[in-house]
């Protein structure tokens, strides 16, 4: 074995080997244990990661047997599941309502009833909004942190371009046509705009429909009733704004993080989103707070507000010790801020002192007594224009609220998004036989 | 040593192969002996790194596309993965979008760059700048051409393709926000996209032609357009047959264009079959389709695997030759 050939064909075969052995090393902490913290979605602002420094040491300072490591984190449907099988996810992460049901029925979230139970504020959450963590049992898979109503987004900024009043945001359907077509004529840029793909073209039409009393299942979430009154008209309002009016711009390929990029450029008068989306608005697409102006849907005929939000949960897969950590990092990160004066002070100045969004809109995941209580405390952090928000904050607790379709939503959603596009594409889509068949393949869905 | 004796040495050390072969050493310090060991050493690697990433994972691929699963738990489920991809209404959609995407590019992608090819072949001063030129757009990382393309693709009247549009004339296009216009959208941006690579591999061919059949061809009196159709391209047309199976194959792969321009849409016009696989897999990956999506896999890789052997067993004499 003197050739050089073979000494070098010995030393690739072991530097081969040994890199992968590199592989499957993992770390551990001195003495401490690890705590991999979901934190902000991927381009947030280095100010988010300076208030959470100074929260993550405060958070330490208390805990001095766990070092918490913060991770970006961003919930994607696609990556979850090879996330979750890889062992790569964080430890405390975040999801949807709307995809709570089925992460817990799958087995993919832990079991933290017994320490809610222990926290002793089980009693304490708005019960619609605790039964999305709840299995047949009786068990609990996550701590809802967060919830929020759809509302109308506007630009101020366009509203004065184009000679309306941003302080008197449109209150029905027909006024946010008149406005948006104003718009685009004094400007250029579309009047109104809605999401229509992966997904949220989906949501967005369920939101816009319920609004207009129109709802995807029955309550129980066994029979599709997509085709109905709610659903065409807002269909049909896409259609006539997109082709009798011109006001909806010339991109209909848009979904969350597009519609958000357009608004933030300044090129989307109004659209419908989440209540609490100013905080991404401001701190993921560099929105200016001055233009900001956020208003409830207009609702006719019996119409409700879709609600959403997220709940704080661990994969199934932690050891006692690092669940029982995550468990106390839920509580302090996510849940004292909502039930303790200190918390919720501490919290709004590390947020505050980096420039963070403190005062966002939402709904309340626990009782509403606690939620206009924690409010005070925070008062003298606010920071966001909540008088260019005054139109949702006075309106929404006059709104009905309800929940997302129960079964199967992401795949009805999905089914959904080809029909906003068409509509909006295509002036002569028929929008009754395209419900019917999404009505038809929805059924099929939800009964097999 | 006369040069008799050097053949009757030489010849010596012939015989023993002459005289048929020796029986092989078949153990394993004969194997050694014959350099199989040093063999298998250098080659570890690549059959290592292999194995991990490209062989079994494959397998692991064709063994999920019988089982239905959310990469937790496993189900055996036989054929049941085929058949619901076979009865989903989008899979034809899906194929006739990517036939009509593999046969846009076939008729307006696949000439071009063996034109350019032969005509910058012809041109005698500052052939490295065409070269360089011509290869540029495949420098540029695929995603960000796609994004930029989608920016010049602004149905707005101000967009940029619109704008050069109006100077000519020509009514603004809603291009990629048209069901009708956005497939013939995406070839064009993967034309541009691919081309300066197929153009570097026909110049290098062009090289390899004798240039002795185009002076006799020259002598015969051929114009330039004879020569290239009766030299040219018959000498390239072993390149050509490689280059367009591989083209078949790539089109029949496409994803990053539907996926980045279009998600598929308006209204499902641009949803191929990779972007389905995709769809199966990751768009509702809470339940998981899993299977599906290797199932589907399996499908496709099993007809371009059957076309390739077709295609090369139906060219083999005409490519070889």
């Amino acid at each position: 074995m003197k050739s050089p050939t073979k000494v070098i064909a010995i030393a690739a075969a072991f530097a081969t080997v040994a890199s992968l052995a590199a592989c499957s090393t993992g770390g551990s902490a001195d003495g401490k244990i690890e705590l991999r913290v979901a934190t902000f979605p991927p381009g947030a602002d280095q100010a988010a990661y300076d208030a959470f420094a100074t929260q993550e040491a405060q958070f330490e300072k208390k805990y001095p047997n766990i070092d918490i490591i913060g991770v970006e984190y961003e919930w994607e449907g696609p990556t979850f599941t090879a996330q979750l099988a890889a062992g790569s996810l964080p430890d405390v992460f975040t999801v949807p309502f709307t995809d709570a049901k089925t992460l817990l029925e799958n087995g993919q979230l832990a079991d933290v009833t017994e320490e809610i139970k222990a926290l002793g504020y089980e009693d304490k959450f708005n019960p619609i909004i605790l039964d999305a963590v709840k299995d047949s049992k009786g068990h609990l898979f996550g701590f809802p942190r967060q919830a929020y109503a759809l509302g109308l987004q506007y630009n101020r900024q366009l509203f004065e371009q184009a000679g309306l009043d941003p302080d008197s945001p449109p209150t029905t359907w027909d006024q946010v046509r008149e406005y948006a077509k104003q718009i685009s004529e004094k400007t250029g840029k579309a009047g109104y705009a809605t999401m229509t793909q992966n997904n949220t073209g989906g949501w967005q039409l369920t939101a816009q429909a319920a609004s207009r009393g129109g709802f995807l299942q029955s309550d129980d979430g066994t029979t599709s009733t997509i085709a109905n009154d709610g659903v065409k008209a807002t269909l049909q309002y896409f259609h006539d704004l997109r082709w009798d009016d011109n006001s909806m711009g010339d991109n209909f390929l848009l979904d969350w993080g597009s519609i958000n990029q357009e608004f933030a450029a300044g090129n989307i008068g109004m659209y419908t989103s989440g209540s609490d989306l100013y905080t991404a608005l401001v701190r993921d697409f560099s929105l200016d707070p001055a233009v900001y102006g956020l208003t409830t849907i207009p609702m006719e005929d019996g119409g409700k507000v879709l609600g959403g939000g997220d709940i704080a949960v661990l994969p199934p897969s932690l050891d006692a010790d690092t669940k029982a950590a995550a468990v106390k990092w839920v509580d302090w990160y996510y849940m004292q801020k909502l039930l303790n004066k200190d918390a919720a002070v501490a919290d709004a100045k590390a947020l505050s002192d980096s420039g963070q969004a403190v005062g966002t809109p939402v709904l309340p995941v626990l009782d509403q007594a606690t939620y206009e209580e924690s409010l005070t405390w925070i008062e003298p952090y606010v920071n966001v224009p909540r008088d260019q928000m005054q139109g949702f904050i006075d309106g929404i607790f006059e709104q009905t609220p309800v929940g997302e379709p129960k079964s199967h939503t992401q795949e009805i959603y999905a089914l959904l998004d080809p029909i906003v596009q068409a509509v909006l594409t295509d002036r002569n889509a028929d929008i009754d036989a395209l419900l019917a068949q999404a009505d038809k393949d929805a059924q099929a869905l939800i009964g097999g | 040593m006369t040069v008799l004796d050097e053949r009757r040495a030489v010849e010596q050390r012939l015989r023993p192969r002459q005289t048929g072969p020796r029986r092989r050493d078949r153990s394993i310090r004969g194997w050694v002996r014959r350099g199989g060991l040093v063999t298998l050493l250098f080659a570890l690697p690549m059959i290592l790194v292999f194995t991990v990433y490209s062989w079994w994972p494959i397998l692991q691929s064709i063994w999920m596309s019988f089982q239905k699963t959310n990469l937790i738990t496993y189900q055996f489920v036989g054929l049941d993965n085929f058949v619901n991809v076979l009865s989903d209404p989008l899979l034809g959609r899906a194929v006739v979008n990517t036939l009509y995407f593999a046969l846009l590019a076939l008729v307006f992608g696949f000439p071009l760059p063996i034109l350019m090819a032969v005509l910058m072949s012809e041109v005698k001063r500052m052939k490295g700048l065409y070269s360089a030129l011509a290869y540029l757009p495949v420098i540029v990382p695929p995603v960000v051409a796609v994004l930029l393309w989608k920016f010049f693709y602004s149905a707005s009247p101000t967009g940029v393709f619109n704008t050069i549009l109006g100077v000519l004339g020509i009514p603004p296009q809603p291009w990629i926000q048209d069901a009708t216009q956005a497939m013939p959208s995406l070839v064009l941006e993967a034309t541009w996209a691919a081309a300066g690579g197929s153009i570097i591999i026909y110049l290098a061919a062009l090289l390899a032609v004798p240039p002795e059949l185009y002076d006799a061809a020259e002598v015969d009196g051929a114009s330039i357009w004879r020569k290239i159709w009766h030299v040219t391209l018959p000498q390239l047309r072993g390149v050509i047959f490689v280059m367009l199976i591989l083209q078949v194959i790539a089109t029949a792969q496409v994803f990053l264009e539907p996926y980045l321009f279009t998600g598929g849409g308006p209204n499902n016009a641009t949803v191929t079959v990779l972007l389905l696989i995709y769809r199966y897999a990751f768009e509702n990956s809470l339940g998981g389709k899993y299977g599906e999506a290797t199932a589907l896999s399996v499908m496709l890789a099993l007809f371009l695997a059957a076309a390739s052997f077709l295609y090369f067993k139906a060219t083999e004499k005409w490519s070889t030759d």
